[in-house]
């Protein structure tokens, strides 16, 4: 036994254990994420309950649970009809049920507002919608909605028009703000111009929003009349419908395609109700390009830091001094690098932006308040230190030949540090990369202060000059998942999208990493040296 | 010491040269010189200083920290130990192969190229023809002219030993240093390099350590024995080899030690 012990074999053992540990939590925790994320949108068949007490509930099961004390069971049903029945889940002791069934014509509608209605449809009114009867009424309701697409395209035109009318009046308004504030006389030409231009633009603007509202009316007089699971009538208007299905009726092949559909609708489209229903579009969008802009600020100054550090600083109390700050700073608490961000950037650097560029704009900040700017700059600050600890092992791993053979022909440090040492240190500066994007794209704390919001009315990045759009607040899954598990309204409805934004935001991470390890290990190939 | 050589060619003069790492004093009082177009051998136990005096000839030991040198190295009738002396263009002028081959991780025409480069010169016909004569001159353009653009990582030790010769020798230097050039290859490569630096000599000065005494008497014309940081003797690699003037010496060449 103590042979075995001394040979060193179960220390090897041991380890290996640690690792298999390590993987099992890991693969359990994507597993736990991806079977509550995955399976929120897969179409749940409707049951319908009769209950002793002669009541009835329709819905989707969700979820059962066992009492630990009698060993009686009960089943969550959610009933959706949230402005009916005024929650959407619902406990029912098995006990109390008398018997279920599942109707074949049982309808599930997801609505813009109030959440899912469930229930069955009676019949459609389309008189000047639709002009041939196709005498089944849900045959007839597809049609109708069929007839509604161009409609409702020809007044996401109008909004569309409407939305770019108001950004250059809101810009004509920022001008003008700006010359009065430079002198009223001498621009009293300009500004009266301006303000008749704005001014003709309002008017467009008016008469298109009274274009929109007229024709909206005109739609919601289209509507499909539903009962719902205790025979009480109502009635849901055409344009109210996102989504309808009878779950109960659809093959393999529809719910695969009902599927990918809202796969599809989380990942482009935008959210609705709160946060807890619709995509993620923003959110995605917002946690991308954030995590790119701070690899713009932090990779740069990361290599140059170590470079500095390793080749051209002396070996003395200084640089010491210094490698020791940088390591330290790798373990300071995010949030303090939140609120270092919002002194600094938002009020220090913002507000001298605003004075200097945006006087007129008072008191309404421009730069200094939160946007994607200063959380980008602040994330880069977080992550500059491994950035630099990982160049300087990169840098130090180049064996010593390599660089003397370099100098011996003549070439300055500088040259030898461009033309050779940077290139062969790239793998492990990629290394940094992956590092300081996967610490990056988690960090929640430091971003809620300078300039994450639960809801950004417009995205960083769009087609109007200048493109990029510095000062504006933003969406972040990170943020998502808090705001959604948190402070969301309705609990129940909001858990399987924190469920769906945190498999969201793993993958965003896995996918940037495996690029950047894609990436390196090409370099790899090319850069190894076979003199040792 | 015997020198039976005319002052006008010589390239390369020691006088006094004092060096000391930290406390430790490595070169004790050399005086020395070159003379153009020969093969001058150092020769000497471990440890006594030859490579740390090749190093001082293109001020490689600028590298090092607490390095103290006194005393006077001339090249071309230029001091080459001031701080006014232009390192670059020395280096340039003092071409050095290592004893461990250290291509870069480039193709082979962008190793040979290298020197050039960061001379300035771009032109794509001067680097082509460049390429050429320097391969053809280290004896290895046969083997790679088919593969100039594969990496340089790819070869075995001899041939990459040459290729850092070519490389050397791309930039046209007046001398080249090699420091324990075969040490690390195998007899055939060894001999290949001994037969290439007979062939440079007539164009380039070329001055070798070795500890291998049998390749300094094949390959010099000049040695130089060295014990412990000072220069014992120094004369025609004949007159060395059958008949020393000192004691030392002799004892180092029949074996005695080292």
């Amino acid at each position: 036994m103590k042979t075995y012990l001394k040979s060193g074999e179960p220390y090897v053992l041991l380890t290996g254990a640690g690792l298999a540990v390590v993987l099992i939590m890991t693969m359990t925790l994507i597993g736990v994420v991806m079977t509550n994320g995955l399976g929120y949108f897969w179409p749940r068949e409707l049951v319908r309950y009769e209950l002793r007490d002669g009541t009835v509930a329709l819905g989707e099961l969700m979820a059962s649970e066992k009492n630990p004390i009698d060993g009686s069971r009960r089943i969550q049903i959610k009933v959706s009809n949230r402005d009916v029945l005024g929650q959407d889940f619902r406990w029912i002791d098995e006990k109390d049920i008398a018997s279920r069934s599942v109707p074949k014509d049982a309808v599930l509608i997801e609505r813009k507002e109030h959440g899912n209605f469930v229930g069955f449809l009676k019949n459609v009114r389309t008189e000047g919608l639709v002009s041939e009867t196709a005498g089944e009424p849900w045959k007839q309701l597809a049609l109708a909605r069929q007839a509604l697409l161009p409609k409702l395209e020809a007044i996401q035109k109008l909004k569309n028009s409407m939305s770019g009318l108001n950004y250059s009046a809101e810009r004509i308004r920022l001008k003008l703000l700006k010359l009065e504030y430079n002198g009223r006389q001498q621009n009293a030409a300009a500004i009266a111009e301006l303000t008749t231009d704005r001014e003709s633009l309002m008017t467009r603007f008016n008469t298109l929003n009274d274009q929109v509202n007229t024709l909206q009316n005109d739609l919601s007089r289209f509507k499909a009349e539903f009962s719902d699971a205790s025979g009480a009538a109502k009635d849901v208007a055409l344009t109210e419908i996102v989504r309808i299905q009878r779950p109960n009726v659809m093959s393999l092949f529809e719910k695969a395609a009902a599927y990918a559909g809202r796969i599809r609708e989380l990942l482009l489209d935008d959210p609705r109700e709160s946060n807890t229903e619709g995509g993620l579009f923003p959110a995605i969008f917002g946690t991308v390009m954030m995590v790119l802009l701070m690899s713009v600020f932090s990779l740069p100054f990361g290599v140059i830091a170590a470079v500095y550090l390793r080749e051209y600083a002396k070996d003395g109390m200084l640089t010491r001094m210094v490698r020791i700050a940088v390591n330290n700073l790798a373990g300071v608490p995010s949030i303090v690098y939140g609120v270092f961000g919002l002194g600094f950037f938002v009020y220090g650097i913002g507000g001298s932006l605003d004075k200097l560029f945006f006087p007129e704009r008072y008191p309404t900040p421009t730069f200094g308040t939160g946007g994607i700017l200063w959380s980008s700059l602040t994330l880069a600050l977080l992550t500059v230190p491994v950035v630099i600890i990982a160049t300087e092992e990169a840098l130090a791993s180049i064996p010593r030949g390599i660089r003397e053979g370099s100098l011996a022909l003549g070439a300055t440090k500088f040259q030898t540090l461009i033309k050779i040492l940077l290139p062969m240190a790239t793998p492990g500066i990629m290394t940094g990369l992956v590092l300081s994007m996967a610490r990056a794209a988690g960090e929640v704390a430091p971003l809620m202060i300078v300039g994450v919001v639960k809801l950004a009315p417009t995205l960083p990045f769009d087609g109007h000059f200048p493109f990029f759009h510095m000062d504006r607040k933003f969406m972040h899954l990170g943020f998502h998942i808090y705001d959604v598990g948190f402070q969301s309204p309705n609990v129940e409805a909001a858990k399987p999208m924190v469920y769906v934004t945190t498999m969201l935001l793993i993958a965003i991470v896995i996918i940037a990493s495996s690029l950047a390890i894609h990436l390196r290990t090409k370099m790899r190939k090319r850069y190894i040296t076979s003199n040792f | 010491m015997t020198q039976n050589r005319d002052a006008a060619d010589t390239i390369l003069t020691v006088k006094d040269l004092n060096l000391h790492y930290s406390n430790k004093q490595a070169l004790k009082d050399i005086t020395l010189s070159m003379v153009r177009n020969q093969v001058t051998a150092f020769i000497g136990p471990s440890g006594c200083g030859k490579s740390t005096l090749l190093r001082c000839f293109n001020r490689m030991n600028d590298l090092v920290d607490n390095v103290r040198i006194e005393g006077s190295i001339t090249f071309e009738g230029q001091e080459v130990n001031t701080p006014d002396m232009d390192v670059i263009s020395l280096r340039r002028q003092i071409g050095m192969v290592f004893q461990q081959s250290n291509p870069f991780p480039k193709s082979i025409y962008e190793n040979i190229v290298y020197g050039l480069r960061i001379a300035g010169v771009n032109d794509k016909a001067v680097l082509d023809e460049a390429v050429e004569r320097s391969l053809k001159n280290a004896a290895i353009w046969d083997e790679v002219k088919d593969r100039l653009n594969d990496s340089a990582l790819g070869l075995s030790g001899g041939q990459a030993q040459r290729i850092c010769i070519a490389r050397a020798i791309a930039v046209n230097p007046d001398i080249i240093l090699m420091d324990e050039p075969c040490s690390a290859l195998d007899p055939i490569s060894t001999l290949k390099i001994e037969e290439l630096i007979d062939e440079l000599k007539e164009k380039y000065t070329i001055i070798i350590v070795t500890h291998n005494m049998q390749q300094a008497a094949r390959v010099s014309d000049v040695t130089a024995f060295f014990y412990l940081g000072e220069l014992i003797e120094v004369g025609e690699t004949k007159s060395i080899f059958t008949n020393p003037e000192k004691k030392q010496t002799e004892d180092y060449i029949t074996g005695r030690f080292g």
